[in-house]
């Protein structure tokens, strides 16, 4: 009997008024796993995301964490389980500096005023461990490239010390070699032990980073892969609905999670 | 796109181009070396649009220059101490404005709040007899409650600030005018607490200088406790002859301004107040999770909010700072002309508030500045008013002149921004 899955959705709707968005998701993470969500748009993948963290509560099903029962009804709820995001569009203060963006809201202080030192002394301890070129820590974000910015929305997400992490499109506005940055850093997370879902259009990072995958279309599960032995194509074909292949989803389901 | 990644790359990979927060340690026991190190990371902050306080600083120096060549009796002891006086009540007003600036907003009622703010003084006071502290207390209270009520609306309905502060300066201005009634004037007493706000120095030469030691002592004891808890834990620090440079250049500063001030009538006390006030907030703004919050509204309200800020809370509590700072400085102009009427408040205030706070260096896009910015902005817009008067130029021309300033530095503040962004674009 293997351990249950770090995080596991069950049955999992949504709808915004008249429009089902998600219809009976299943979804496995575990932890030092990269698991890729793939869809078109309008799959509900941002949804999902927006469901496992918080922003928009799932209406029905059941989520799992270790094999418990939890309910997640507010983003504090995913934070205290360990459930940290990075969205897309990063959220970070571009006049503050990296220190300032990564303590924001959560600052150390000491005799009430802002302890500086020790913060840029954690980012500092944080950086080191994930990136090769650690930014300079006092430049104001909006002077950083955007492959750095994403460092820094990474690093702000690990702060807490999370279990699994959410990357909304990480590399959807990078250039290669930032792109390939980002793709190290998730690499190195994984191998602290960290469950990745990672929301990707981008085949390529998909086919170098991640475990599995699993594909959403139309709300539904349409399909769960090992990128490792699926052939590109496959997954292509299941994101667009190109081949409808029932037998072999369930199957899939059943072998690989 | 090309070069801009290179420049990216480049600040990246070489720590002795970027600035200060990467500096190796152990870096500079020379004196040559640590101006070295400046030099390195002042060209890097040119190229990167950080200019801070620079410009301004230049503009200053070169208005003191021009109109000492004029009339030599600019710098004098006398128009100097004087000139330290006249920013006071302005710059006050200007401190508020900052802090509005810094989350992206503008508060125009800043000039009826302060108007307001005397008048509720002056008829408490000379008419009501209420005593001039509780009538202080009353008439700052006044303005503090303005800011709030016109900060939680603008919060609460996201209608942009100076909307809602255009019609609180009409409103603001109406109450002014109700509340003074028929009388029109009011004389405040000439000897009393209000009036000795700028009135009042303290002779004793000791006290100036006594200032300007304990000025320049306190920002060395805060350099090198800094530099010896980032050295304790091995992190980059600034070396002891960076921090006695800058300590330095500061001592002198402070020593020649208690020196040319002790030569006229002693330190002001309107003016001691205005530094202390400006540093105090200096340190709010800097050092504590509320300045922080300010920052970040500036930054992006969609970031602060995704950080669990409370944002409503904050913009109104900037708000309610402005409307204290206004009705803070309308009680020191008041003081100066001793009188309330109903033309207080009104006129060029507001403009030279808003102004003085830009040409110091705080930017109209918001995220940026520091409210020494109020005082290094007052300076050039009162040294160049003063500078007129003295060789009587027809003031026409001075506010064509103070304008110019105002939109070079609207212009620089404008570059620098474009050009941090150019280079987070690679």
């Amino acid at each position: 009997m293997p351990a249950p899955p770090l995080l596991a959705l069950r049955g999992v709707c949504k709808r915004y008024g008249v429009l089902q968005v998600l219809e009976d998701i299943e979804l496995e993470v575990r932890a030092g796993q990269v698991v890729a969500l793939l869809g078109d748009n309008g799959a509900g993948k941002s949804t999902l995301v927006k469901v496992i963290s918080g922003v928009a509560p799932a209406d029905k099903g059941v989520i799992e964490w270790e094999g418990r029962n939890v309910q997640i009804r507010r983003p504090h709820d995913a934070r205290d389980l360990g459930i940290a995001t990075v969205y897309q569009d990063l959220a970070l203060c571009g006049n503050l500096d990296v220190v300032g963006n990564l303590f924001l809201g959560r600052e150390i202080r000491r005799f009430g005023f802002l302890d500086e030192v020790e913060m840029e002394r954690r980012t500092r301890e944080l950086l080191e461990h994930l990136a090769t070129g650690v930014p300079d820590l006092r430049a104001p974000v909006v002077s950083l490239s955007s492959g750095q910015r994403q460092t820094v929305a990474i690093a702000r997400s690990l702060l807490g010390d999370p279990r699994v992490l959410l990357l909304d499109e990480p590399t959807a506005s990078l250039g290669i070699r930032q792109t390939n940055e980002v793709l190290d850093l998730v690499d190195r997370l994984r191998d602290r032990g960290l469950a990745v879902l990672l929301i990707s259009h981008n085949m390529g990072d998909v086919k170098a980073l991640a475990d599995r995958a699993a594909v959403l279309r139309l709300g539904r599960n349409n399909g769960f892969f090992d990128v490792n032995t699926v052939s590109q194509e496959q997954i292509i074909s299941s994101i667009t609905g190109a081949a409808e292949n029932v037998p072999r989803r369930m199957a899939s389901r059943e072998e690989e999670w | 796109m090309n070069d801009r990644r290179r420049t990216a790359d480049e600040s990246r990979d070489d720590p002795d181009t970027s600035t200060k927060g990467t500096r190796p340690p152990h870096r500079g026991r020379r004196v040559t070396d640590a101006l070295e190190s400046r030099a390195t990371a002042f060209r890097v902050r040119l190229g990167l649009g950080e200019l801070g306080s620079l410009p301004v600083v230049v503009v200053l120096v070169a208005v003191w220059i021009v109109f000492q060549s004029l009339n030599e009796n600019f710098l004098s002891p006398r128009n100097l101490s004087n000139l330290s006086v006249d920013i006071v009540g302005t710059g006050l007003i200007a401190v508020g404005i900052v802090f509005v600036l810094l989350i992206g907003q503008l508060d125009l009622s800043v000039g009826s709040v302060s108007g307001l703010a005397a008048a509720v003084f002056a008829v408490l006071n000379v008419n009501s007899g209420v005593p001039e502290w509780l009538a202080l207390i009353i008439a700052v209270l006044t303005g503090t409650a303005v800011g709030a009520i016109q900060g939680f609306s603008f919060a609460r309905t996201r209608v942009p600030a100076f909307v809602v502060t255009l019609a609180g300066l009409l409103t603001w201005n109406g109450l002014m005018l109700y509340i003074l009634g028929t009388s029109g004037t009011i004389n405040l007493d000439e000897n009393g607490l209000v009036a000795d706000l700028t009135s009042y120095y303290f002779t004793h030469d000791s006290a100036a200088y006594g200032v300007a030691a304990i000025g320049a002592g306190l920002v060395f004891l805060a350099s090198y406790r800094d530099r010896q808890r980032r050295k304790a834990i091995g992190m980059p620090h600034r070396s002891l002859v960076e921090i006695g440079m800058r300590t330095g250049v500061l001592a002198v500063v402070a020593f020649a301004a208690a020196f040319v001030l002790n030569r006229f009538q002693g330190l002001p006390l309107a003016f001691l107040i205005f530094l202390v006030v400006v540093a105090g907030l200096d340190i709010v703004l800097r050092r504590t999770h509320y300045g922080r919050q300010v920052y970040a509204l500036g930054g992006g309200v969609e970031a602060a909010r995704r950080a669990s800020l409370g944002v409503i809370r904050v913009q109104t509590a900037v708000l309610a700072v402005s409307g204290t700072m206004a009705a803070i400085g309308g009680l020191f102009l008041a003081s100066r002309i001793t009188s309330v009427s109903q033309a207080s408040g009104s006129g060029v205030l507001l403009l030279n508030a808003i102004a003085a706070a830009v040409i110091g260096g705080t930017s109209l896009f918001g995220g940026r500045g520091t409210t020494w910015s109020a005082v290094l902005g007052m300076l050039v817009i009162e040294s160049v008013a003063s500078g007129m008067a003295i060789t009587d130029t027809p003031v026409a021309v001075q506010f064509m002149i103070t304008g110019g300033v105002l939109f070079a530095a609207v212009v620089i503040d404008s570059f620098a921004r474009r050009s941090q962004e150019a280079h987070g674009r690679a």
